[in-house]
């Protein structure tokens, strides 16, 4: 029998902190500039300049690390870590070596961070990936490669970088996949970053090993880079761990490296082998002085927001919604922001809920917009709700309108008006109709009376289409019962 | 009289009396300059045209209003070359001004001349200088010291007010010592490092040069305060340095270091300071021995650290973005490896090898680790001895000016003339060298220099000691015959 094989997967994520300026300049931090304009004597390296610490970055660093349970240093330090790269100006990367911010701690999975076609079969539901440390260092200059030459834009060059490393405590790429969105989601609850792979906000190093089933040592551990989207991240370790496998079980072996992703072709390739560990001569960064986090950590934990977990959970509780409609809500702040407010100008949160999940989320998804672009306020969708649910219009009306709504910006009320939507609530009128599709029913009425129930969907569905949607289904309901009775 | 012979106040007297302008004085100055600098060879370069406009536009109330002042190649000038006197950055001008610089303009002074000096500010003689050579105003056969001896020479010489140094290890006590002039180095962190130059980022500190102790607290009045762009300068509050110059010594405490006054000392130098320090016990000092058991290890703790700072703050040179670019290059790596190859100096070469070599891993514990604990424990030296005294008195160099060439084949020697001086740095106090007599040498009469070391932060009362000295001594009247 063939053997099987485990895989054991770390990453370490590097996340670009949401300051205005740079980590130890005044230098605005922005995005797509021009490059090369956002620079000083600082963050060019130039003789003689010096750093000095961007507090907001420390504390953006503090509050991931609050967010994520970890132990917050007392007392800090930065380091220089010494190597030549031309994309680094002082040919020196000021770090924290041995005594980071953070250090612990840990991610905690849920089942919707997972990629949808694998949330069924979850290997180990609520699983906390612990992580071993967080800090903070700072980014180096972007190169671009031309045919013969390579540029350096240094308006990336000291931007404040956050190091998030975690055990190698992940088993498989559907749980990296995981780790890395409940990240990402936490960090834009937290507000320290947009951590947008794509944009560079948050790149992702894997480092992955897999050794046979019942044996305890780890395999020779290969990193893998380059991944610019979460879903890269989990094909370049499927593809790398089933290439590993093909290894050993054909009797060959790995060698320690370093392989590039492919996104466009599928598949790692080697870019350098490991022969001995870098010597980064690391020592203590003489220019600054070791932060007291102590300061300032009772603001950070003021700024701790409520995390999705918590805001899962809480919504489950008080709006007895469904577990799974909390994680959708929760998994993006603003869109459980505008479900909360809307939820205090209706008693009907459930119904809400759906309202937001299905009609208003497809409609934002087909206009390629995010809730955040949305015309529709929170309380106007509450409104909405509330003419629904006091008759005014049936929830088939409610459809046209919010459909009016979303494209107009306009109230439910004032479509309503303009459209001459009221519902039909004259109980003569309706029960004139509801004898007519009784009458022109029989087969109907005849199921009904012999016990089967449902038949009465059917005749209230024909008295709607006699009211042209415009009678309140409640009371057809209603009367149809008493006249069939 | 001519007015380049004048100090800061001398000269403040007059231009504030409408006696002088400050054009007058920088074409005293600049005459001067003309007349001694191609022997003495102190400066590198002089915008000449820059110093003329600012003289004639200078505010004479502003506290150093209408004043010259030579600037140690080190520290960044906008506009001015800032070579630290190494081929690796020939060609390479300032883009903005060093804090000190801004603070000197915003006093009125006028930054005027780049000084030579040891490449780097690596050495004890300004032989390290990669682009000219410096000599000694009282015999131009031998060495002004270093690594700020331009700074010094010029002072000594009549070619500069006043000039800034730097002091890594002592390179502003031992120059102004071996050139017979005032020079301070003030408590680490008194002074914005901002636009200087690094050496070794935990030593270094910027200091002035000046014919008397009273110009040297003017200047540091101007030069001190806290920085926020200098993450390590102090929090100090301002004060005025010359408030206690003046008072006489009765209650001071003088301690006399056992451990500075040992066998290899010249017997001239060793003479002449005792002299000295007798003449303050008849000021009215009362002097005491005092111990600095750990000093044996200053040198080598001093090495190790000095030369591990330096090697990361000196791989920005790298001909990438700025100065020397070797031609012809195969790669990035032959960049790197023949730009710097050809950019750096012998000395300055040693000094980054060695400083790589000692964070080395495997090696980074036995040497730098545990060189920050003895660090450690020359400061407690320090602290104990400042709980005794009020400033502990010592030669600032055991010899005099060597003549050029003398040392260049053995830099452990060299490393040796820093002995009296490489403690403070560690320590981060504060330090001054001012003249106390002269020695005979081959016929040459040279300036012997005498140190006073205050607890940090205590300039005042370091320049009060030291005031009471000079104005009751002739030494610093003396000229060397140019
Ligand atoms: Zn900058």
């Amino acid at each position: 029998m063939a053997t099987r094989y485990i895989p054991t997967i770390g990453l370490e994520v590097h996340v670009q902190l949401k300051t205005r300026s740079k980590m130890f300049c005044g230098c605005p931090v922005e995005y797509g500039a021009e490059p090369n304009s956002h620079t000083c004597p600082v963050c060019l390296g130039y003789p003689g300049a010096l750093p000095v610490m961007n507090e907001t970055a420390l504390r953006m660093t503090a509050l991931t690390g609050l967010m994520l349970n970890c132990k917050i240093a007392e007392v800090c330090k930065f380091d220089r870590k010494n190597y030549f790269y031309p994309d680094m100006p002082k040919n020196y990367q000021i770090s924290q070596y041995d005594r980071p911010i953070c250090e612990e701690g840990g991610v905690p999975l849920h089942d919707l961070a997972y990629p949808k076609d694998a949330q069924k079969a979850i290997q180990h539901p609520g699983k906390i990936v612990k992580l071993v440390r967080i800090h903070l260092e700072e980014d180096v200059a972007k190169s671009t490669h031309f045919e013969t030459s390579t540029g350096i834009d240094f308006n990336r060059a000291g931007t404040p970088l956050m190091e998030i490393v975690s055990e190698p405590d992940i088993d498989s790429p559907e749980e990296a996949f995981a780790y890395l969105s409940a990240l990402q989601q936490i960090l834009v609850y937290g507000g320290v970053s947009d951590a947008d792979m794509e944009k560079g906000q948050m790149r992702c190093d894997c480092n992955v090993s897999v050794r046979p089933e019942g044996t305890t040592e780890l395999g020779t551990k290969i990193e893998i880079k380059n991944m610019n989207t979460i879903s890269g991240v989990r094909r370049a370790l499927a593809f790398e761990i089933e290439r590993q496998i093909e290894v050993l079980s054909k009797g060959g072996s790995l060698a320690q490296e370093t392989r590039r992703w492919d996104d466009g072709l599928g598949q790692t390739s080697l870019m350098r082998i490991k022969e001995s560990a870098h010597d980064y001569r690391y020592f203590p960064e003489p220019d600054l002085l070791p932060v007291d986090t102590r300061v300032f950590m009772e603001e950070v934990r003021k700024q701790r927001p409520e995390l999705p977990a918590e805001k899962r959970e809480r919504f489950v509780q008080s709006y007895g919604i469904t577990d799974y409609d909390a994680a959708v809500l929760a998994a993006d702040r603003a869109l459980a922001d505008y479900f909360e407010l809307a939820a205090r100008g209706t008693s009907k949160p459930k119904a809400l809920a759906n309202w937001i999940l299905n009609d208003l989320l497809s409609a934002l998804s087909d206009a390629g917009e995010t809730i955040r672009e949305c015309r529709v306020t929170a309380a106007q969708l509450a409104a909405l709700l509330s003419i629904i649910d006091s008759g005014t219009i049936n929830a088939g009306q409610g459809k046209a309108v919010f459909a009016d709504m979303l494209r107009t910006g306009k109230d439910a009320t004032v479509i309503v008006e303009e459209k001459g939507l009221k519902q039909e609530s004259d109980l003569g009128a309706i029960e004139a109709l509801c004898q007519k599709s009784i009458d022109a029913n029989p087969k109907a009425v005849e199921e009904y009376r012999g016990g089967k129930t449902a038949s009465i969907n059917f005749l209230k569905g024909q008295v709607m289409k006699l009211s042209q949607g415009k009678a309140n289904p409640a009371i057809v309901g209603e009367i149809l019962a008493r006249l069939l009775g | 009289m001519d007015l380049h012979t004048l100090s800061i106040s001398a000269l403040q007297t007059r231009l504030r009396s409408g006696e002088t302008t400050p054009s007058a004085a920088l074409e005293a100055l600049e005459s001067r300059i003309a007349s001694v600098d191609p022997k003495v060879g102190g400066y590198l370069s002089r915008n000449l045209l820059r110093a003329r406009q600012e003289a004639a536009a200078a505010d004479v109330s502003l506290p150093l209003g209408g004043i010259p002042i030579a600037i140690k190649d080190v520290i960044n000038v906008q506009g001015d070359p800032c070579t630290a006197a190494s081929k690796i950055l020939q060609g390479y001008t300032a883009s903005y001004n060093a804090t000190v610089i801004q603070k000197l303009r915003a006093a009125g002074a006028i930054p005027f001349g780049r000084l030579n000096m040891d490449e780097f500010a690596m050495g004890s003689s300004t032989e390290n200088s990669a682009l000219q050579r410096t000599s000694n105003p009282w015999d131009l056969t031998r060495i002004p010291g270093g690594s700020s001896g331009g700074s010094a020479a010029v002072v000594a010489a009549d070619e500069a007010f006043a000039s800034l140094g730097s002091d890594t290890g002592g390179s502003i006590r031992q120059p102004a010592a071996l050139c017979g002039c005032v020079g301070l180095k003030p408590t680490y962190g008194r002074v914005s490092r901002f636009g200087l130059m690094a050496f070794a980022s935990s030593l270094d500190q910027i200091g002035p040069f000046t014919k008397t102790v009273e110009d040297s607290a003017r200047l540091l009045n101007v030069l001190a305060g806290k920085d926020p762009m200098d993450s390590t300068s102090l929090e100090a509050p301002t004060e005025d340095y010359t408030r206690l110059l003046g008072r006489d010594l009765k209650g001071i405490k003088l301690g006399m270091p056992k451990e500075y006054f040992i066998e290899g000392i010249d017997p001239q130098v060793d003479a002449t300071v005792r002299a000295a320090i007798r003449h303050f016990e008849a000021l009215g000092a009362e002097i005491v021995e005092v111990s600095l058991p750990h000093t044996q290890y200053a040198v080598a703790v001093y090495y190790i650290i000095a030369t591990a700072e330096a090697s990361a703050n000196l791989a920005r040179y790298d001909g990438v973005r700025y100065g020397h670019r070797a031609e012809d290059l195969r790669n990035i790596q032959d960049l790197y490896i023949r730009s710097r190859s050809e950019g750096f100096g012998e000395e300055v070469k040693r000094r980054i090898i060695l400083g790589t070599y000692v964070l080395s891993s495997g090696y980074y514990d036995a040497y730098y680790l545990r060189a920050q604990k003895v660090r450690t424990l020359i400061r407690q030296d320090f602290e104990a001895a400042f709980k005794k005294v009020d400033a502990l008195i010592c030669p600032t160099s055991p010899e005099v000016a060597f003549k050029i060439g003398d040392r260049s084949g053995d830099p452990l020697k060299m490393y040796l003339a820093d002995i009296f001086t490489i403690a403070t740095n560690l320590a981060g106090n504060c330090g001054i060298s001012l003249p106390c007599g002269f020695a005979q040498m081959e016929g040459s009469r040279l300036p012997v220099g005498l140190q006073l070391l205050g607890d940090s932060l205590q300039e005042a009362k370091l320049l009060q000691i030291a005031h009471a000295y000079e104005s009751s001594t002739p030494w610093h009247k003396e000229r060397p015959v140019l």
